[in-house]
Formats: C-alpha cells, sequence, structure tokens
C-alpha cells in the first residue's frame, strides 16, 4: 500500500464527497426540471421539451447516488449503517418518491391521455422535489447531531424519530437544498431551451438562486452563532484501527467554526458558494446560460462542501452520546479495504467521467418544439 | 438491544417482497439487452430495416421493463443499511465492496448509455449506435457478476477474517472474494437464467404474431433469434446448474441435504429422490421415489464424494455450537482487556466457530450460559425447513427440462421450415412467458431460504443481522412497498399488454399491420386504429 491508513482515511473522506458532489452537479438539474415540470411546462408540447431536455441523460446521473450508497457502504459501512437504518423513515419516503421518475419518464409518453400524463407530471414533480428536500433535511440534521449510540457489540440504537428531524435547522438545510438544486434545474435549462420556456426558467433561476442565498447566509450565520458544534478531545492515534467509542468528545459552540480558523484558506469554500450564487443571479440577467450553468454548479459545490468542512472530521456526530460520533478516522472499512477501492476508484471514475461526457456531447444542443414534433413517437 | 422477532420476521419479509419483486426486472433486462444487440447486429451487417424495427420494437418492450428494474433496485442498494444495519457493520468491510464496484464497473455504464439506447438513433452512426446497445448488455451483465459475486460470498465467505478490535470481517483476500466458487456458478447460472426468461418473452410474443398471421415476417425473424438464444441458455442452465456450487461451503452442503431430503448420508454416490413427502419431525420422506447414483454425480461431480446427510451434519452443528461458546467466552475476555498472546491465540483458534455460538443469541443474551435444550433448539435451527426447499427445487429442474424442450422444438421445426403448422407449439410458447419468471423466483427462494439460519453462512445469524427499528417503521415500510409496488406493477402490465398486441405498428414506420389496415380502409375513417383494449 503506497498510503498509510491515515492519509487513506483523509482520502476517502474526499471521495465521499466527490460521490455526493457528483450526485448534486448532475441529477441535481434533474430534481430541479422535475420541480419545474408542471409549471414552466404550459402544454404536452412544452412538458416533453422539459423531459427530453433530461431525457437521455438523467439515468446516468441517477447512478452517482447508486455509487455513493455503494462507496459508503464500502468505505464507511457504520455509516451507512448506522444513517440509513436511523434515518429510516427519510429514507423509505426518499425510496417512494425515487420510484416515480425512472417509470414517469418512460411511462408518460405510452400513453396518449392527457390525464394519463398529467398524473405523471405531478409524480416527477414529487419525484423532484421531494429527494433534494429530504436529504437536505438529513444534512442539516448531521450538523446539529443526531441522537444514536453503540452497544457492546456495536449494534447502533437510534431513539430519534422522523418528526424529530424536521426541525427549524433540518428544514432551512432542506430549503436551502431545493433552492439550490431548482437554481442549477433552471439555469440547465436556459442552455437546453429556447423561446418562452428559457424565459421563465430564466426568472426562476433568478429567484431560486437569491432565495438560496438568503438561505445559505442565514444557515451561516446559524452555524456560527446558534447551534453548537461537537470537537474531539482525545483519541487513539489516526493511523490505527479504532471503534467510535475509544474517543472523547465535546459539545461546544463555535465548534463547527473550528477548521475555518484552523485552515483560514477553507474561508474561500462558504465564498465560492455566496460568489456563486450571486453571480448566477447576474449571468442569468445577461443571458449568458452557459455560465449560469456552470456557476450554479460552482454553487452547488461550495454550498456541499461548507457543510462537509464545517462537520470535518465528522461525518455524524451523535447527540445522545458523544463518543459514538462517526469520524473519518473511526467509521471507516480497514486499511486494506480502503487500499484496493482506491485502486478501483482511480481507474473507474475517470471512466465514467470520459463516457458520461460522450453521452452528452452526443445530445448537445437545444430541445425545441419542433423537435418533439418531429419525434412524435420515440422522443420521451 | 437486539431487534425483536416481530421486527426480523418483518425485515425478512420485507427483502423477500423487495427482492423477488426486482427481480420480476432483471432477468428480462439481462436477456433482451443481448437479444437486442443481436437483432442490430443483424441490421448493422445486412442494412436491412427489418432488423432495425426489430431491435427498436423489442427495445420498447425492453425500456418498458428497464425503468421498472432502476426503480425496484434502488430499494435493494439501500435496505442493508436501513434495515440489516448489524449486518452492514459485521460484513460492509467485505460486502461493500463488491457492491460499490457494481456501481462504478456496472451500473454507471448501463445506465449511462441506455439513454443512447432510446433517444440516440438520429443521432448516431450505425455502428456507434451498435456499440451503445452492446455496452447496455455488457452492463448489465457485469452488473449482475458484482451483485453475485457479493451473493456468493454470502453463501460461502471466503477471504475474510473476524477482528475482535474493530467487532466485524475484515477483508483478507480481494481475489478469493471475486474468485469465489459458489460466486462464478451462480453468476453463470442465474444471468443464464435471465438470458431464457427473455428468450421465451420474444419467443411467446412472436408466436402470438404468427397465431394471429400479423407481422409474419417480422415475427418469424424474432421467433428464430429467440429459438437458437434461449436452446443455448436453456443448455447453460441445466448444464451449469447452480447446485454444482453447493458442495464449497459448510452451509452450502446444509442446502444441498436439504433439497434433495438427504436425511441420512448415503454411500458414494448417492440417489437422488425424485419424488416424496419430506417430513421435518420424523426426519423422513415419506413415499420416496429414488434413482440411484444421479445426486452424487450432479452434487459432487464424483463417484466417490459422499453427501452428508442432515442427521450427521445436525452432529457437526452442535459441536461447532459447543465450540462457539467458548469462542464467545473467549471474545469476552478480549474486549476486557485481556489481550495476552495466549488468549489471542486461543480465539484464533475457536473463531471459525463463533458464528455458531452466535445461533445462541436468540436463546440466552449470554451464550455461554446455554443449557443443552438451547443448544439442542440452536442444532435445529441450522437445518432449514426442507418442503420448502424439496418443492422450489423440483419446480426449477422441471420448468428448465420444459424450457429445453419448448426451445428446441421450436429450433427443430424452424429449420426444417415447418413452424407454421405446428400451431400447438406456438400457443405452447405463448402460455409459456410466465413460467421462466416462475423459475427464477424459485430459484431465489432455493438459493436464499436455504441459506438461513444465516445471512453470512457459518459467520452471522439473520436475527442479529437486523436493524434495532420499531415495528410501526417496518408496516410503514412494509405497506409502502406493497402499494406502491402493485400500483406500479398495475402499469407496467397495462403498457406491456397493449405494446406486445400492437406489435411494430407501434413504431410508426407504416410498414405494419395495425396501418396497413387502417390505409386500406375508406378515407372516411379518419380514427386511429383502435388499440387492442387488454382486458379484451
Amino acid at each position: 500500500m503506497i498510503f498509510d491508513y491515515e492519509t487513506l482515511k483523509v482520502i476517502w473522506w474526499a471521495f465521499v464527497g466527490v460521490l455526493i458532489i457528483g450526485f448534486a452537479l448532475t441529477d441535481g438539474f434533474d430534481f430541479g426540471v422535475g420541480m419545474m415540470l408542471p409549471f414552466v411546462g404550459k402544454t404536452d408540447g412544452e412538458r416533453r421539451v422539459l423531459i427530453n431536455s433530461i431525457g437521455a441523460t438523467w439515468e446516468g446521473n441517477q447512478t452517482w447516488l447508486v455509487t455513493a450508497g455503494g462507496a459508503t457502504f464500502a468505505a464507511w459501512p457504520l455509516v451507512y449503517a448506522t444513517a440509513f437504518s436511523g434515518f429510516y423513515i427519510a429514507l423509505m419516503v426518499l425510496l417512494f418518491s425515487l420510484f416515480l421518475r425512472p417509470v414517469g419518464f418512460d411511462f408518460r409518453n405510452k400513453v396518449a391521455d392527457m390525464r394519463w400524463r398529467n398524473a405523471w407530471d405531478w409524480g416527477l414533480f414529487i419525484g423532484g422535489i421531494v429527494p433534494p428536500l429530504i436529504c437536505g433535511v438529513a444534512f442539516g440534521n448531521l450538523l446539529l447531531g443526531v441522537p444514536f449510540h453503540y452497544d457492546d457489540t456495536m449494534r447502533v440504537e437510534y431513539t430519534g424519530s422522523f418528526f424529530a428531524l424536521l426541525n427549524p435547522f433540518g428544514l432551512l438545510a432542506g430549503l436551502l437544498s431545493v433552492a439550490m438544486l431548482l437554481t442549477h434545474g433552471a439555469t440547465f435549462l436556459q442552455v437546453k431551451t429556447e423561446g418562452a420556456i428559457e424565459q421563465r426558467a430564466r426568472a426562476i433561476a433568478i429567484v431560486a438562486a437569491l432565495a438560496a442565498l438568503v438561505l445559505f447566509v442565514i444557515g451561516g450565520v446559524w452555524i456560527a452563532l446558534g447551534i453548537d458544534g461537537y470537537r474531539i478531545t482525545a483519541m487513539p492515534d489516526a493511523n490505527s484501527a479504532f471503534m467510535p467509542l475509544a474517543k472523547t468528545v465535546t459539545i461546544a459552540s463555535g465548534a463547527w467554526m473550528d477548521n475555518y480558523a484552523r485552515w483560514p484558506l477553507t474561508k474561500l469554500i462558504p465564498a465560492l458558494g455566496i460568489a456563486a450564487l450571486v453571480l448566477t443571479v447576474l449571468l442569468s440577467v445577461w443571458r449568458k446560460a452557459k455560465l449560469a450553468f456552470v456557476s450554479s454548479g460552482f454553487a452547488v459545490a461550495g454550498i456541499i462542501l461548507t457543510a462537509a468542512i464545517s462537520l470535518f472530521p465528522f461525518i455524524m456526530p451523535s447527540s445522545l452520546d458523544p463518543r459514538s460520533s462517526l469520524t473519518i478516522w473511526d467509521a471507516v472499512s480497514s486499511h486494506k479495504t480502503l487500499g484496493i477501492m482506491f485502486w478501483l476508484v482511480l481507474v473507474f471514475l475517470p471512466l465514467i467521467l470520459l463516457y458520461t461526457a460522450w453521452v452528452y456531447r452526443v445530445v448537445r444542443g437545444k430541445v425545441t418544439l419542433q423537435h418533439i414534433a418531429d419525434n412524435e413517437h420515440t422522443a420521451y | 438491544m437486539l431487534p425483536i422477532d416481530e421486527v426480523v420476521n418483518l425485515s425478512r419479509l420485507q427483502f423477500a417482497v423487495t427482492a423477488l419483486y426486482h427481480f420480476l426486472f432483471v432477468p428480462l433486462t439481462l436477456g433482451l439487452s443481448w437479444i437486442l444487440v443481436i437483432m442490430e447486429a443483424v441490421y448493422v451487417m445486412t442494412g436491412s430495416t427489418i432488423y432495425k424495427d426489430m431491435t427498436r420494437f423489442w427495445g420498447k418492450l425492453f425500456g418498458i421493463n428497464f425503468a421498472m428494474g432502476v426503480a425496484t433496485g434502488l430499494t435493494l442498494e439501500f435496505q442493508f443499511g436501513t434495515n440489516w444495519s448489524y449486518y452492514s457493520h459485521y460484513v460492509g468491510d467485505i460486502f461493500g465492496t463488491p457492491l460499490a464496484i457494481e456501481g462504478m464497473a456496472a451500473f454507471f455504464l448501463e445506465s449511462t448509455f441506455v439513454g443512447l439506447f432510446f433517444l440516440g438513433w438520429d443521432r448516431l452512426s450505425r455502428v456507434q449506435h451498435l456499440m451503445v446497445t452492446f455496452l447496455v448488455a455488457l452492463g448489465s451483465s457485469l452488473s449482475a457478476l458484482w451483485i453475485l459475486i457479493a451473493n456468493g460470498w454470502m453463501n460461502n465467505p471466503v477471504g475474510a477474517e473476524f477482528n475482535f478490535e474493530t467487532m466485524r470481517m475484515e477483508l483478507v483476500s480481494m481475489s478469493d472474494v471475486i474468485f469465489n466458487p459458489v460466486a462464478q456458478v451462480k453468476f453463470v447460472h442465474t444471468v443464464a437464467a435471465g438470458y431464457v426468461t427473455a428468450a421465451m418473452f420474444v419467443l411467446g410474443i412472436s408466436a402470438y404474431y404468427l397465431l394471429k398471421a400479423r407481422d409474419t415476417a417480422f415475427a418469424l425473424r424474432s421467433f428464430a433469434i429467440a429459438a437458437g438464444f434461449g436452446l443455448a441458455a436453456t443448455l447453460s442452465v441445466i448444464v451449469l446448474g447452480d447446485e454444482s456450487g453447493y458442495t464449497a461451503g459448510e452451509v452450502n452442503k446444509v442446502k444441498l441435504a436439504a433439497i434433495e431430503a438427504e436425511w441420512e448420508t448415503q454411500p458414494a454416490p448417492a440417489g437422488i429422490t425424485v419424488f416424496g413427502l419430506p417430513n421435518d419431525k420424523t426426519q423422513h420422506t415419506d413415499y420416496a421415489v429414488k434413482i440411484p447414483y444421479v445426486l452424487g454425480l450432479i452434487g459432487t461431480r464424483s463417484v466417490d464424494t459422499q453427501i452428508i446427510g442432515i442427521k450427521d451434519l445436525k452432529k457437526e452443528h452442535e459441536v461447532r455450537i459447543r465450540n462457539g461458546m467458548i469462542a464467545y467466552a473467549v471474545l469476552t475476555r478480549l474486549k476486557s482487556g485481556d489481550k495476552s498472546p495466549a488468549t489471542r491465540a486461543e480465539f484464533d483458534k475457536l473463531k471459525q466457530d463463533l458464528g455458531y455460538g452466535l445461533l445462541l443469541k436468540k436463546y440466552t443474551p449470554n451464550v455461554v450460559d446455554a443449557t443443552p435444550e438451547q443448544i439442542a433448539k440452536a442444532v435445529d435451527d441450522t437445518i432449514p425447513k426442507v418442503a420448502p426447499l424439496f418443492w422450489s427445487f423440483r419446480g426449477m429442474v422441471f420448468l428448465g427440462f420444459l424450457f429445453l424442450f419448448i426451445f428446441s422444438a421450436s429450433f427443430y421445426f424452424l429449420v426444417r421450415k415447418q413452424l407454421a403448422p405446428q400451431r400447438w407449439l406456438l400457443r405452447l410458447a405463448l402460455f409459456s412467458i410466465p413460467l421462466p419468471w416462475i423459475a427464477a423466483e424459485l430459484g431465489w427462494v432455493v438459493a436464499e431460504y436455504g441459506r438461513q439460519p444465516w445471512t453470512i453462512a457459518g459467520i452471522l445469524p439473520t436475527h442479529l443481522s437486523a436493524s434495532t427499528l420499531q415495528p410501526g417503521s417496518l408496516y410503514f415500510s412494509l405497506a409502502g412497498f406493497i402499494l406502491f409496488y402493485t400500483f406500479l406493477l398495475v402499469v407496467e402490465m397495462i403498457l406491456m399488454i397493449k405494446y406486445a398486441r400492437r406489435g411494430p405498428s407501434s413504431l410508426h414506420t407504416g410498414n405494419y399491420h395495425w396501418e396497413l389496415e387502417e390505409q386500406n380502409k375508406p378515407p372516411t375513417s379518419r380514427a386511429l386504429p383502435p388499440i387492442p383494449h387488454p382486458a379484451s
């Protein structure tokens, strides 16, 4: 192994981050388009323009979620076990809403009945808005800490409830996530569509980016002043294998700002989130569609990274029993597994990016009403 | 706190429901994708448009099925964490890796290109589009490979060791996990079963058009490809039966004995019980009809290896459970701080039986204080109920031979150019469409029910693997799955039947039955040709 255990632990934090951001950057605009579908698309033709703007690529985009899930299982089994069983009801609602997407895209055009199509449009709307909402709420609750602990066999017990997740800060994070991906979807539509749809998307992008900006700033102030963070006070050597219970953790106000004080350069990350949102508004106003899309992508990455950096090295803090908190040091797989998986990611991730880029190149260009009319029976 | 029995049972039921349901769509995706590759390859090589139409029409049906496969597959990716969190912690170091690789190396390939398969016809050259179709097929079969490597490891957990410091199994050899003989056999058997399913699907629907004498050129070509592909696939399913992997690993021996209702160890090579009524209480198969020698040949691929009977397996298991109790006691000492070399050495000697000790957790949380009655109960637990396995397996095998007959007969009459008069065969093919699904689900029951009481054979009992959840959460999720899945299945079936009945006319090329019929009608009738109602 060319890397020691500690380095690999940090690298895996970055990899999981890349997969989550990859998911938000790609499937994020699919969710955004889903949210807008019943509103921006006024006629069946317009709705088909929206659907076909993402039709050929959304499936690959969703695979980022599947892969992020699999990679979390492989690299952070305790996180996968604890978060997924703890957020059980939320995860189930997320799954049920995701069911509506593959079938919605494929089944909608197969019956030429407006009630049928309308029903699937609302299904796609639910599949577009619920997942970002739940993912955002979950992230918000990670920053607050969630109530779980382990027994001596490392069996997790979670004492919270679904409704306890819907606290003010959690909901704020959920709304931020929705606004952020709505922005991303709206800038995407500016690139992929023309005419009335493009104009509506532009207006939505401006409003959503402003909303995301306000929510992000409120969230930042709240984290700095309002909620307590977590801090490791003692733990075994980061290069060794150890269990979460082997460390001590305190809860302290302002502890989520530790990393920004320790590595001042990281302040650029939240700054990037803010600047990119402002830029998204401006570029949309100036009708620079492609640049606005790139900018909203940076905003998405900046916002997610801000949460990750604030939490670092925590992944899932426990409010019930702070030393049970999961961190990148103790929630990980063995040195060997992390090493093998490292090489696999190094081989496959560039390949994935390469062929994904090729697919996007093939389907480049605007989707128009004319295109839908010409491909009445083959387009989605 | 361990999950209560109700939660364990509901979690098992939910996993069975979601996995069996997902497996309604997987086999067709696995096989139909290759059939599309074959059809499109003929189109690219010959330039004959009918093969393009075939690719596109069967591709439409593929799409309806694929959407359901994607929707239901997500559940399985999440469910290990939501419902089997102790399992996820205990074996995630090994089990998570094939799942992650499946995502990166297979599912990404399949889902990135599947969109272009449907929407890329005008944007790609012929060869490029064929390559896209090929990558979708390759991705889906590779996906099955990695999932079955994970599943094979559950049945024969090689290349891993228990680490008492982290209280979990940890990876020792990735190549052992990948080249696990059980995984390899499972992969070939399962994938080939998928190919059979798709071949029967195409064969049966084509037979329907032939019976109705509609679009016969189209139907005959589809029928021919399905017959050839199906014959080859059925032969591989039968010859490379899953059972041949069952000699590897202790728990697979149990599975084999239970499938065959082998209560006693017979002198090699053992005879096979073709029929009988297995009775768990008396440990005897009533009215057994046996063929000598055959089981030994199939099960061990040799004439002199014994297949151990259930009664003897139980004796072995009692020894292992008693060793497991000692292993558990030593583990407790290790965890309380006594990490002397002597204690470690003692644990290393016993730890392969730790899982058998954990079986006692169901009866006594301390394991070490188990009474002889509790040990006897745990020993009984190590053998799954025999009758469900015995009958599922026989159902599967019977269907396998039926498929062999249908594909052979189809192939024979096709080559003799005497297919059209064989209406019985066409009807048989049509009505056999659902049967490969039944065979596949029976196969799942044999493989997974047969592994009980373990999630990881010999290492982690099922009742310890489940998440400690509230029963209410499980009733909510189970009800949600049943409602959603039933609704989606009804919608899927309606669409599938609608498009299958409409046939290639649904491509709107103007060259097929319903559209030609429309053209021949007097111009006053401007309405679309009637889409046959699924219920009619």
